[in-house]
Order: C-alpha cells, then sequence, then structure tokens
C-alpha cells in the first residue's frame, strides 16, 4: 500500500488530502452498503453489503495507515454500520422493505421532521458563536409550539400564531440572556432553568386554557406551497412538490444564517464576541448588546420552529409535545461544527431517523420493539460524533464564558 | 469603635477591621453557604405565590395543600398509633399519629427523598471534580432496569444475597454509563453535558425498546402490557413503617444516608477525594501538582453514576416493583436532582436537606394530594412544582448577585477582589 502512497504523492497529490478522499470513500462506500439493499435495488444476498461495506473498511483502513485519523475511523464505522444494516434489510422480508422504503415519502417526511429542528439548531448557531450556550433551546422550542397554537387558536389565523410563537421563544430567551449575561450565571443551569420553566409554563397554561379536552380541531393551520411544475413530476413530485410554507422559510434561513454570520460585518461582530470578547469590548463592540441580541434570536428562532411542531405538523398541542428536539438541535449544532450547513445536514439525518422510525411499525407491527431502536441511532451517531471519530468539533472559544465588563 | 478590641454589632456582624482578610473570606463564605441558599428557596416560593395569585387562585390555599400533601403536618399532629416494624404486630407507644394520611404522605415523601438524596449526589459529586453531570437521569434509568432484570429473575434466592445483588449490579451499571462521558471527556474531551444529555436519551429509548411490546424483558404473563415483569418479593426491601401494600417507607432511606456519609468522607477524608476537588478547582494547577486530570474525570463521573445507578434500584426494589412504557416518559427524578445538587451547594448535608425541599414539593404537588379547593384541575399543581423548581435554579445561578448584594448591604465585607467566587 505504501508503494500506492509513494506513487500518488509523486503524481502530485499531498498525502493528507489522498488520505481524506480515502476517508470519505470509505463513508460512501459504507452508505451505499446499506442502500444497496433496500428498494429500488433490493439485493437479496448478504454478500453484496458485506463486499461494499468490507471494501469500505478496507479503504478505513488505508485512510489511517495515511494517516486520516479521526475521519479514517469514522470510515472504518461507517463501512461496519453499512454491513450490520445491510445484512438487516436482507433478512427482512421484501414487502416490508417495499412499505417502508418509498423514497419520495421518505423525503417529504425527512423534511418535516428536520424544519423545527433546523430552525432550533440555527438559533443555537447564533446563541453559540456569540459565546452563550444554550440548553434552553428545548423549552424555548416548547413555548413557541404552544403560543403559535394558542395565538392561531384565539386570533384566528396562522401569521398571529406564527408571531405569538416567536415572541414567546424570545421572551423565555430574554429570561436566559438575562440570567447569564447580566447576572453572570452558570450558563448551563440557567439554560437548564428555563426548560423547567418553559416545561411548567406551557403545561399550566396548557390545561387553563384547554383543560383535560385536549386542542380543538378546528385551529387555523399553517399552509403548504404547490410548486406547480414540479408537483406533477413522477420523484419530486411527492417529495417536494407541496411543503409547507415554514419548510421553504427554514432552506432560506439556513442561507441566510450562513451569509449573516461568514459574509456580513454583523456576523463579523458575532464570532468576535464569541471567539475573544475581550479584543472585542476593547475595539469598541458591546459584548453583552450582541449577546443579548444573538440569544434573543435564537429563541425567536427555536420559537418558529416550535410553531412549525404544533401548527405545521401536529396540529394539536400536549404537555412536553417538543419530546427532546432541542436538545437534538443542540447535537446538530456540534455536529455541523457551529455552521449552518453542517447543522443543517445534521438536521437532515436525525430528521431521516425519525422519518423512518414513524414508519417502520407500520411496517412490521407494533409488536416489533426493536424499531424503538432506530430512534436511539441519532443520540449513538451524535455520541460518536462527539467523541471526535468524525472531525473534532472545536466550539467557539469563549463558548459558555461569561463575560465581566472592565 | 476605633482603639476597643473585637466589637461585636447589635446585628451581630462583626467590626471589619478586626479580622485579616483570610477570617474574614471564611466568615463571608460559611454565612453565604447557608444564607444562600435559604435566601433562593424563599425567593423561589414567594414568586411561585406570586404567579398563582396571576392565575387567579389564592397562594395560602395551595401552599397549605402542598405542606398537608407533603405529610409535614404530621409533624405537630398528637396521637398515638403502633408503628408497624415488619415481621412483628409490636404496639409501641408513640408521641405522634402514625397511621393517618399525614402519616402515608410523610411516608412517601421521604421515599422520594431517599431517590432525590442518591440523584442528587450524582450530581454534586461530579460537580466536585468541575463536570456537570446531567446524566442523572440516564444513570437512573440504568441502574433501574438492571434492578428489575435481576430483581424479578432468581425467585428462590435469599433475600438478603438478592437484595445486595441487585443493588451492586445497579450500581455498577450506573457506573459504566457515567463512566461512559467519563471516558469520553478524560480521553478526547468531549464535553460531559453534550455526551450525558445523549446517553439519557439512549438509555430511555432502550427501556422503550426492553419493556415495550415484544421487548425482550416485557412481562411474560400480559403480553399486550408495555410493562416489565415484577419484582419478585424476595427481592422487595422491607419496609420499616407504615403499610407495605401502600408505599410505605422501606429500607432505602437509609441507603440514602449511607451514601450520604459516604460522599462526605471520600470528598472530605480520602485522596480520591482530595484530588476530585483539586481538579474541580483548577485542573491546570492539579495537573501541575502531579494529580491525573483524566483518571480523576473518569472515576468522579463512575462514582456520581454509583449513586445514580442505586437510586434506580432503591426504588425499583423499594416501591415501584415494575417499569412500564408511562413510567419511563414520565420519570425526571434525574433532572430534579440537579436542582438538588445546585440548592445543596453541592455538600452531603446540603444535598440532605436539599432532597428533602425538593421531595416534600415534588410528593406535595402530586395530584392525588392536592385538595380540591387549592386548584380546580388537580394537575396544575405539578406544573407550579416545575414553576418553582425552575425559579429555585434561575436564582441559584444569580446567587452570587445575592451573596454580593448581601454582602454588600449587611456585611459591608470588600472581599470581591480576593474571592474565588
Amino acid at each position: 500500500m505504501s508503494v500506492g502512497v509513494a506513487a500518488i504523492e509523486r503524481a502530485g497529490l499531498d498525502r493528507l488530502a489522498f488520505s481524506r478522499v480515502l476517508g470519505w470513500l470509505g463513508v460512501g462506500l459504507g452508505v451505499l452498503a446499506f442502500w444497496l439493499a433496500l428498494p429500488p435495488v433490493t439485493a437479496r444476498s448478504p454478500v453484496v453489503p458485506l463486499i461494499v461495506g468490507g471494501i469500505g473498511v478496507a479503504a478505513g483502513l488505508w485512510a489511517l495507515r495515511a494517516g486520516a485519523g479521526r475521519l479514517a475511523w469514522g470510515a472504518i464505522a461507517a463501512g461496519v454500520l453499512g454491513i450490520g444494516l445491510g445484512w438487516l434489510a436482507t433478512r427482512s422480508g421484501v414487502a416490508e422493505l417495499d412499505q417502508v422504503w418509498i423514497w419520495s415519502a421518505l423525503i417529504a417526511a425527512t423534511l418535516r421532521a428536520a424544519t423545527p429542528l433546523t430552525f432550533a439548531a440555527l438559533g443555537g448557531i447564533f446563541s453559540e458563536r456569540a459565546g452563550v450556550v444554550n440548553i434552553g433551546l428545548e423549552g424555548m422550542l416548547l413555548m413557541g409550539a404552544f403560543f403559535g397554537f394558542l395565538g392561531a387558536d384565539k386570533l384566528g389565523s396562522w401569521e398571529y400564531g406564527i408571531v405569538c410563537g416567536v415572541v414567546a421563544g424570545a421572551s423565555l430567551a430574554l429570561v436566559h440572556a438575562f440570567v447569564s449575561i447580566q447576572l453572570r450565571a452558570d450558563q448551563i443551569i440557567s439554560g437548564f432553568a428555563v426548560n423547567f420553566l418553559a416545561a411548567g409554563i406551557t403545561g399550566y397554561m396548557f390545561i387553563e386554557v384547554y383543560t383535560d379536552q385536549g386542542t380543538p380541531g378546528d385551529v387555523p393551520i399553517i399552509p403548504s406551497i404547490s410548486v406547480p411544475w414540479i408537483k406533477d413530476m413522477s420523484f419530486l413530485g411527492p417529495a417536494i412538490g407541496d411543503m409547507n410554507v415554514l419548510i421553504w422559510v427554514a432552506l432560506l434561513f439556513v442561507l441566510l444564517t450562513h451569509v449573516t454570520l461568514f459574509r456580513t460585518w454583523i456576523g463579523l461582530r458575532l464570532r468576535s464576541v464569541g471567539e475573544h470578547p475581550r479584543a472585542a469590548d476593547t475595539v469598541g463592540i458591546s459584548v453583552y448588546a450582541v449577546r443579548y441580541v444573538a440569544v434573543v434570536l435564537s429563541g425567536a428562532l427555536a420559537g418558529l420552529g416550535g410553531v412549525y411542531l404544533s401548527n405545521g405538523i401536529t396540529h394539536s398541542f400536549n404537555e412536553n409535545l417538543s419530546a427532546g428536539r432541542g436538545f437534538i438541535a443542540l447535537a446538530a449544532v456540534i455536529f455541523g461544527r457551529w455552521r449552518p450547513f453542517g447543522a443543517f445536514v445534521a438536521c437532515l439525518i436525525f430528521g431521516f431517523s425519525e422519518a423512518l422510525a414513524l414508519r417502520l411499525p407500520g411496517a412490521y407491527g407494533e409488536n416489533a420493539a426493536w424499531t424503538t431502536l432506530f430512534r436511539a441511532l441519532p443520540y449513538v451517531v451524535t455520541l460518536v460524533v462527539v467523541a471526535g471519530v468524525v472531525g473534532r468539533s472545536t466550539p467557539p472559544a469563549a463558548d459558555g464564558r461569561p463575560y465581566v465588563k472592565q | 469603635m476605633t482603639d476597643g478590641p473585637t466589637v461585636e454589632q447589635p446585628d451581630g456582624a462583626p467590626e471589619p477591621e478586626s479580622l485579616s482578610a483570610a477570617e474574614r473570606l471564611a466568615r463571608w463564605q460559611q454565612a453565604g453557604g447557608v444564607v444562600a441558599p435559604v435566601i433562593t428557596a424563599v425567593l423561589a416560593f414567594l414568586v411561585g405565590g406570586l404567579v398563582v395569585l396571576a392565575t387567579g387562585s389564592n397562594p395560602l390555599v395551595v401552599y397549605k395543600g402542598i405542606w398537608n400533601g407533603a405529610g409535614l403536618e404530621w409533624f405537630y399532629r398528637v396521637g398515638s398509633h403502633e408503628v408497624g416494624l415488619p415481621l412483628t404486630d409490636a404496639t409501641v407507644w408513640f408521641p405522634w399519629d402514625t397511621g393517618s394520611a399525614a402519616a402515608e404522605n410523610l411516608q412517601q415523601t421521604l421515599l422520594l427523598t431517599s431517590t432525590l438524596i442518591l440523584t442528587g449526589l450524582a450530581v454534586a459529586f461530579a460537580f466536585r471534580c468541575g463536570l456537570f453531570n446531567i446524566g442523572g437521569q440516564g444513570q437512573y434509568f440504568v441502574g433501574a432496569y438492571f434492578a428489575i432484570w435481576i430483581g424479578s429473575s432468581f425467585a428462590g434466592m435469599n433475600s438478603f444475597v438478592h437484595i445486595v445483588f441487585v443493588m451492586v449490579v445497579a450500581a455498577l451499571a450506573g457506573a459504566a454509563w457515567a463512566g461512559i462521558a467519563g471516558i469520553l471527556k478524560a480521553t478526547v474531551g468531549a464535553h460531559e453535558v453534550i455526551s450525558t444529555i445523549m446517553l439519557n436519551w439512549i438509555a430511555y429509548y432502550i427501556g422503550l425498546y426492553l419493556f415495550g411490546q415484544g421487548g425482550p424483558l416485557q412481562n411474560d404473563l400480559q403480553p399486550f402490557s408495555p410493562t416489565s415483569n415484577a419484582v419478585v418479593e424476595g427481592a422487595r426491601l422491607p419496609v420499616f413503617w407504615g403499610d407495605p401494600l401502600l408505599q410505605g417507607l422501606h429500607v432505602g432511606l437509609f441507603v440514602a444516608l449511607a451514601a450520604l456519609v459516604s460522599f462526605w468522607v471520600i470528598i472530605n477524608r480520602t485522596t480520591l477525594g482530595y484530588e476530585v476537588r483539586a481538579v474541580g478547582f483548577n485542573p491546570e494547577a492539579a495537573r501541575y501538582g502531579g494529580i491525573s486530570v483524566a483518571r480523576n474525570y473518569f472515576l468522579a463521573m463512575a462514582i456520581a453514576g454509583v449513586f445514580a445507578g442505586l437510586a434506580g434500584a432503591v426504588d425499583m426494589l423499594g416501591w415501584r416493583f415494575s417499569i412500564g412504557f408511562s413510567d419511563i416518559q414520565s420519570s425526571t427524578i434525574g433532572f430534579v436532582g440537579i436542582a438538588v445538587a445546585l440548592l445543596g451547594r453541592n455538600t452531603a448535608l446540603g444535598v440532605g436537606l436539599a432532597a428533602l425541599v425538593f421531595g416534600a414539593l415534588v410528593n406535595g404537588t402530586a395530584s392525588r394530594n392536592i385538595p380540591p379547593e387549592a386548584f380546580e384541575i388537580p394537575e396544575q399543581a405539578g406544573n407550579l412544582s416545575l414553576t418553582i423548581q425552575a425559579l429555585v435554579l434561575l436564582f441559584i445561578g444569580a446567587d452570587l448577585v445575592i451573596l454580593y448584594l448581601w454582602a454588600k448591604t449587611g456585611q459591608k465585607l470588600h472581599v470581591g477582589r480576593s474571592s474565588p467566587l
């Protein structure tokens, strides 16, 4: 193998770049090993995923020798996972596979599940890029979900619902901002506290307003947009032809966040406050003001995600509707290395896993308890990512540290 | 007052000039150590009362309902009843009433207190090493799963051996679960907050898998009920006060108290505790002093996991006896443990007292204990309890400010610059 490496080095390819190419090749082969066992290919022999995944593992091992380190381990993990999942798929019946793996429906469900996560994750990026850890995303999502629903119900239009949800999320964020920026409390304690606060407030008001009857079914919901020429296409039509307004908004916001953070003076100031607040202060940037704006913005975004959750997906509200999505969004921020597009990819992966977990019981029956384990998969993947297998995650330098003015 | 020796002020505050800086600091911290949590708790309940007032209920009625629901009225109820010692039907003269609803409520408060002491210690121990263990809930789950699995097997085993066996395995399981976060922190520097949150959710879904319909540990007799088998009679913890059938107080309380003592001994009287605290104060300085930071990160998390795993075992063997879907979905005892540790300032005594406060709050706001005149819909009390917990956490977060104001207005001590806070 070292001969091959030497040859490629002679060919002018940097050794590290080569090992990275190998590593990504291994990751790709791992995914391919699983994909081949699924419809429409539906390879029925376990040898197929074994060989493809095996080549992926080999590529990972080679990359490891060539010095790719963490990425190489990621490739090996992807290869092993591809073999395992592919083997499981070959053991399952074709009818069940065909029922679950309708790709266009899966893509649509993935985008639906990923949207609340994306809004909250973008919020988390703003907050953490400015140096404030936001564990309270979960609570802000919940506030948005309840007050978005309440607003749409009592004021009679989904637009008012969005306004109410965004304001509610931002208000909770303001509490977090005041306690963690102004009073310099531990940001994790403060974030955790606002989660409790949101659970208490929304639970209390939910019962106060809707008693134990549950929410009414005639609340104005957020509409979808039919795209004329995509709608009638065979594959893209059911996948993205008829998507909710807020899914489009989420896609737009990912782009906007990227541009704002990395292409404007606003983003430069925000990031400088998160990396080196003292230096930012010295050149005349108000650290507190920037952090306040960032945290409140993160609450507004998480609130918007919450509105989509209640008014766009479930069309109802229940206590603790957010069910841990704020924490997944937090994981997506880290997975995506504090970058909007990275976090969005992470949200898609998590959303895909949720979509899959929702479809599995339909095909395999309620008694298949193992389908529940698929819901744990995003958390395992995040744990692996946090462990640094797929590239080291380095947070903004001043993330989590209160700033004391001098 | 210029030339006199130590002159005490009327309010007990010492003359500032008569104390050295170190003495002043010690006194300030000591006083702050007691005062801040008390102020925190009182403020939280006051603001909670305002919330109740804002929603149109009478806070006094509500708080009295919570007080009685927690069984705290027991302490001023005089009566005479038998003490339900296990294996005997002896009646012991007792100045207080022991068979009433108040006694039953108090027993349940103390049941919760036992668990909260253990989940609180799980957070507090890691805190002393500078780690924020949010994973108490997941470690509790893992301990509970193993407790249920082993507790519902081995029906013929000697009772004492069985209980000890379950406790040891549950503690080790909790330690292993927390140890994953510890190892990740020690080796690759993964932030323990993120990894423990992930481990919580993984433990949660593993539980739904194990005890869900068709899961490997699901009930043998009721295939359509998503719940576990029941813990066998021999593995259940003996009840020493109250009716075993009505969730009387079991010996798990003594396990929790023993854990409190162990915590104090380990932290204050052992090399391990010294190293853990040193790493918690300043990891760089500890490393320079020859202490292995990585080793202590791992050990601190593992020991924290032992406490949380024990909490799961005590709950399962003590009064729950089985675990189901809804139990897993509604369990928050590990998260309340965070509030317990923070209010108790991560000390043994503090955690014990804070666990009592939160045990009373949680039990007093359980919907079955709330009198109808306090809330129209009893579930509201649980939400009030959540709000109060949030306020406690927020005020604890801000207690630096409370301390600062207190020091500035009451003591006129200018230690801000030299204080390690």
